[in-house]
């Protein structure tokens, strides 16, 4: 592979899971990147000129050249460099994780997000959406330690959301989503994610996240 | 790789259409089988219990759902022949964040245009324009969005421009004027493909096909 001097840039913002994502999956690599931590209030032209379509975090830039949308970041970064692969080797079991990570970004993550954050009359169907996301996910991880296998893969990655965020959020809102009792894989899962030592070192820590969440309820 | 391989589809759906022309293009003999959304076989719902939608693969007994993923997936079994995917990742990563961007903002804002009225038809035609004006800006001077040949994003894209003549019809514009240079495209796809010419259905069946289903959601 090349031995040229990589340059790896990432565009993010540090208590969004989607630019989580790309640190975990390149912290997952061995892979040395600068990182910038954006204001999207303000919005900074490099920003904007490297995701002109969406002007959303986060970014890769990799010897200059940008990629875009965290799910398609993360398979660049896997197809990039082959160590520590994100996704099996066999097509099906590959067409699979694309669709689980899918599953989760589309269905998953909306309905925990609308469900901590909807006001009290939405609340009931919400979290009621939300619970059957879970489940779908309860069922799908089975007694696998993670959704890769042994070993944290692509669909773990897409759902750092779950693993990390939900339990910080959840308490916020004073709801009980992700609860041992009611999923216990999953649950299980939660745990063996966030305390990989490699993830445990990627993710925000837990304080910061939640005063951060926190005084946007005010 | 041989095995059976069957799809679950509707005649009129783009997603669909996308598989039918991944398979044509690999030469891959398969069953077809014709879904009824308001009817939907009990094989649908055990291939796809999460979504309960078209297309769905089957391939050897087993299920592969969400069409951008059935078309990778198609790439990468039957891979002797005509890839699709691009071999280098950031081209890869590129035809991958179009095909992402289609899948989010097309249908959508088709949607919202078709089902409104007024200011909000207004803004969602010149949403869906603007979505198309993009695209077409994304080609650029080549011939395929896959370069010399025809890849993942022309088959990601080519499906919708049978429903072109209906988007044309319900918002009042022609693409032969807003998107020029997209439009040789099309022709393009559709003359030098026969996979993308035997699978597009006629644009006016598609069209007539929207105007029963708007009846029968309305009951106009």
């Amino acid at each position: 592979m090349a031995a040229k001097q990589e340059q790896v840039k990432v565009l993010g913002k540090w208590p969004s899971p989607f630019s989580n994502r790309v640190e975990l999956a390149l912290k997952l690599k061995g892979i040395s990147y600068v990182y910038s931590e954006q204001d999207l209030s303000n919005k900074s032209l490099e920003l904007l000129s490297s995701n002109p379509v969406h002007k959303m975090v986060p970014v890769l830039i990799h010897n200059g050249i940008p990629i875009s949308e965290s799910l398609v970041i993360v398979e660049y970064i896997d197809e990039t460099w082959k160590s520590n692969p994100f996704l099996p080797p066999h097509p099906f079991h590959r067409a699979s994780a694309r669709f689980w990570s899918k599953v989760v970004d589309d269905k998953c993550l909306p309905a925990l997000w609308n469900a901590i954050w909807c006001d009290e009359k939405g609340r009931e169907k919400a979290v009621e959406e939300a619970m059957e996301a879970l489940k779908i996910l309860e069922n799908e991880i089975g007694d696998r330690r993670f959704f890769g296998g042994d070993e944290i893969g692509l669909v773990d990655i897409s759902a750092n959301f779950v693993g990390y965020w939900v339990d910080i959020l959840q308490g916020i809102a004073g709801l009980q989503l992700l609860a041992s009792e009611k999923f216990p894989k999953l649950y299980k899962w939660s745990q063996e994610f966030k305390t990989h030592p490699i993830v445990k070192q990627a993710l925000p820590p837990r304080e910061e996240l939640f005063a951060f969440f926190k005084s946007r309820t005010a | 790789m041989a095995g059976e391989v069957v799809l679950l589809d509707t005649w009129a759906s783009m997603f669909g259409m996308r598989v039918r022309i991944a398979l044509a293009e690999k030469g891959v003999k398969y069953e077809y089988k014709e879904e009824n959304v308001k009817n939907k076989s009990p094989l649908l719902l055990q291939m796809n219990p999460i979504h309960k939608k078209v297309p769905v693969l089957i391939h050897n007994g087993k299920p592969i759902c969400e069409s951008a993923i059935i078309v990778q997936y198609i790439d990468e079994v039957w891979k002797d022949k005509s890839p699709l995917l691009p071999s280098d990742p950031y081209e890869r990563a590129q035809a991958r964040f179009w095909v992402d961007f289609i899948d989010k903002k097309v249908y959508e804002t088709w949607r919202r245009m078709w089902l409104s009225k007024g200011e909000e038809h207004e803004t969602a035609k010149k949403e869906l324009l603007d979505i198309f004006k993009l695209l077409e800006g994304t080609l650029g001077d080549k011939p395929f969005y896959g370069g010399d040949s025809f890849g993942f994003l022309d088959v990601g894209l080519i499906p919708f421009s049978s429903w072109f003549y209906t988007f044309e019809t319900y918002g009042h514009f022609k693409m032969e004027a807003e998107c020029p240079k997209l439009m040789a495209w099309v022709k393009r796809c559709v003359q030098s493909k026969e996979s993308v010419s035997k699978t597009l259905p006629d644009e006016k069946k598609v069209y007539e096909h929207i105007v029963a289903l708007e009846k029968a959601t309305t009951g106009a």
